[in-house]
């Protein structure tokens, strides 16, 4: 599932809001926080029953009653996943993958929204309705003739098919000009124009600068969602060199049964990310918050 | 040259709030001076070029520079999306009418064969039918509660932080891993589900064997990584909506419900159809969940989870056959096109009653 776009505008601060009355609001009662935590446990419940059965061995689950703490078999049970699958790789992959395309999206998308928002050049209206238009072409369709393709260059089960398609993309390009539009003074670009400044000069030390708080969260937002991706790696990456969600695809197809095994494969899977989640979750939020005011 | 204008009119564009500001102003004409500034703004005035007039070679790089440079910029998300997005997409018709095997390659025209293959096959059918159920399945519920939660979050809670990131945790667990855990917890025979209803004195539910229970298992896979994701988007929405409006409300007389009901719906309502319409394009290509739902990953014995876009896969690449695979891919362009279409429609109208209140 491809992540639904947003409409981002520049990110308030909390603190640049106008300061709402907060005194004069009551706080909610005991009801709010007994269904916030109720939701809360949805949300956890998931991850905590994959780190509980991944750790007993899968005869925990007709055991009666189910023990409701992690059990000590989750080293031996990853270990295992390791042996089965090429764990490190895949994670090696995942890393390389996300970091590459998460990486030049930014750059490519900073550097078009740059020249969307704040150039002057013949054509601008139109191409960026285009960009905007090809938000809702469901690109994944053309798997066929992509697959073609790679299979033509000899890309097949190489990482390169999975990176150069997403190199750059139109919720980047679209997300940085919203971004910049509103963030970037025209005074500042005409003052480095003025002091004689080529364009790529200007942009390095005008227009960068003023992106990064968008860029860093469109940088998160890639990494996830390409580190998450699993229909295209799955179609072009074979089974010894996948990413994680491809090689977790395989532990399953090998090992369906075995449900402490499959489990502790997904939890190990998800370490990284919840980590990166621990760290940046909080900028995560905001990126989502900021990219949907205008809706 | 005429006088330069802002190529956006503010909040004229067909995109609202796109690049509205001015763009950055420069001369087009003759002169082409790189060093000239202008106050944004202002009627444009002829600039008085700072140094002699000398058409030098550094000026006639910075001409160059000047109006090539917005092009390069922009170049590589174009480059890119015509390689890999548009050529692919054209590409897939031309596949679809012809013979194609997926190892021998290219074989002869066949016309609209692939397309009458597709279209008559039951499998094609039953899937659009599960792509169908488990989208709504998926989204209705998913707007709902996620409109509950935001409006949880909205009030002065203490943690905010906390809990936003509590609700947004399941969005970056892999759609495979999800897939693996959920397909354990609605087990058919011992999943804790399962054992939950039963406790509750229900008859187990065979959520792999029939139709609707196995729907409903992938929809809620789809709504425990996305639900939280959308509540932030309709949370963002409702911190928008001006307080004094609550305000009055209250002086009104209104209760919580009511305010909820009569003010934050309406004012949000273009966040809810934008999440809507977005979840569309990509629940209408569903694959992941339901192809991690069982180990054979065909969509069950009898196809009754089988998508379309996992019908296209084992079109193409388990029965080797990408002429009908594209078949599939261009029917269901179509679909998501036309649904798109009427989207639009119905949100333009709701717009513009919505403007007339």
């Amino acid at each position: 599932m491809t992540a639904p776009a947003l409409v981002p505008t520049a990110p308030t601060p909390e603190s640049l809001r106008p300061k709402k009355v907060r005194t004069a609001v009551r706080r909610p009662g005991w009801i709010t926080y007994g269904l916030l935590a109720a939701v809360l446990v949805g949300s956890v419940f998931p991850l905590y029953w994959s780190v509980l059965v991944g750790s007993w061995d899968s005869s925990v689950l007709t055991r009666d009653p189910m023990p409701w703490f992690p059990g000590g078999n989750f080293w031996f049970n990853a270990s295992r996943v390791l042996d089965s699958i090429p764990f490190w790789k895949a994670t090696g992959n995942s890393l390389l993958v996300s970091t590459v395309t998460a990486s030049s999206t930014v750059i490519f998308s900073t550097l078009a929204g740059y020249s969307f928002a704040k150039l002057r050049f013949r054509g601008k209206g139109p191409l960026l309705i285009f960009v905007i238009a090809t938000l809702a072409v469901p690109t994944q369709l053309g798997v066929v003739p992509l697959y073609l393709v790679m299979a033509k260059l000899g890309w097949t089960g190489s990482m390169l098919a999975v990176i150069v398609p997403a190199l750059v993309t139109a919720f980047g390009v679209f997300w940085m000009t919203q971004y910049i539009g509103s963030a970037l003074p025209d005074e500042l670009i005409e003052a480095a124009r003025v002091d004689g400044a080529s364009m790529i000069r200007t942009f390095w030390h005008v227009g960068l600068p003023a992106a990064r708080p968008a860029a860093s969260m469109l940088f998160l937002f890639t990494f996830v969602q390409v580190w998450t991706n699993f229909f295209w790696p799955f179609i072009i990456l074979g089974p010894q060199n996948p990413t994680l969600p491809v090689a977790l695809q395989s532990l399953q197809a090998a090992y369906f049964v075995d449900y402490s095994l499959v489990l502790a494969g997904a939890t190990l899977a998800t370490i990284p990310l919840f980590i990166l989640f621990l760290g940046a979750g909080r900028q995560l939020v905001s990126g989502i918050m900021a990219g949907a005011v205008k809706g | 040259m005429g006088p330069v204008r802002c190529p956006h009119g503010t909040g004229t564009g067909p995109v609202p709030g796109a690049a509205s500001s001015c763009d950055l102003r420069e001369h087009t004409t003759a002169m082409a001076t790189t060093t000239s500034s202008r106050t944004a703004g202002s009627t444009p005035t002829p600039a008085k070029p700072r140094t002699p007039r000398r058409a030098g070679f550094s000026q006639r790089l910075g001409r160059w520079d000047l109006k090539l440079s917005p092009y390069l910029y922009i170049s590589p998300f174009f480059i890119l999306f015509l390689v890999t997005g548009l050529f692919p997409l054209f590409y897939t018709a031309w596949v679809s009418f012809h013979d194609w095997d997926t190892v021998m390659g290219q074989g002869e025209f066949v016309g609209l064969e692939n397309f009458q293959y597709v279209l008559t096959s039951a499998d094609f059918w039953k899937a659009v039918r599960n792509t169908f159920s488990i989208f709504l399945l998926s989204s209705i519920p998913q707007v709902i509660i996620a409109l509950v939660i935001a409006a949880m979050l909205d009030q002065n809670i203490r943690a905010k932080t906390f809990w936003r990131m509590g609700v947004l945790l399941p969005y970056i667990v892999t759609p495979v891993a999800v897939a693996l855990i959920f397909s354990n917890l609605f087990a058919d025979q011992s999943g804790i589900i399962n054992q939950w209803l039963g406790a509750l004195g229900f008859d187990p539910v065979r959520w792999h064997a029939e139709v609707i229970p196995s729907h409903l298992a992938i929809a809620t896979m789809v709504n425990f990584r996305w639900t939280g994701y959308t509540t932030l988007i309709l949370l963002a929405a409702m911190q928008a909506v001006s307080r004094e409006l609550y305000e009055a409300a209250v002086i009104d007389g209104a209760g919580r419900a009511r305010q909820f009901f009569s003010i934050t719906v309406p004012q949000i309502r273009p966040t809810m159809i934008f999440v809507v319409i977005t979840s569309t394009i990509g629940g209408l290509q569903i694959f992941d969940e339901p192809r991690l739902f069982d180990q054979a990953g065909n969509g069950g014995s009898d196809g009754q989870w089988q998508t379309l876009t996992m019908y296209l896969y084992r079109l193409g690449w388990s029965q080797s056959d990408f002429g009908r695979a594209s078949a599939v891919a261009w029917l269901l362009f179509v679909i998501i096109v036309i649904i798109g279409l009427i989207n639009l429609a119905v949100t333009r109208r709701i717009a513009t009653s919505g403007g007339k209140r």
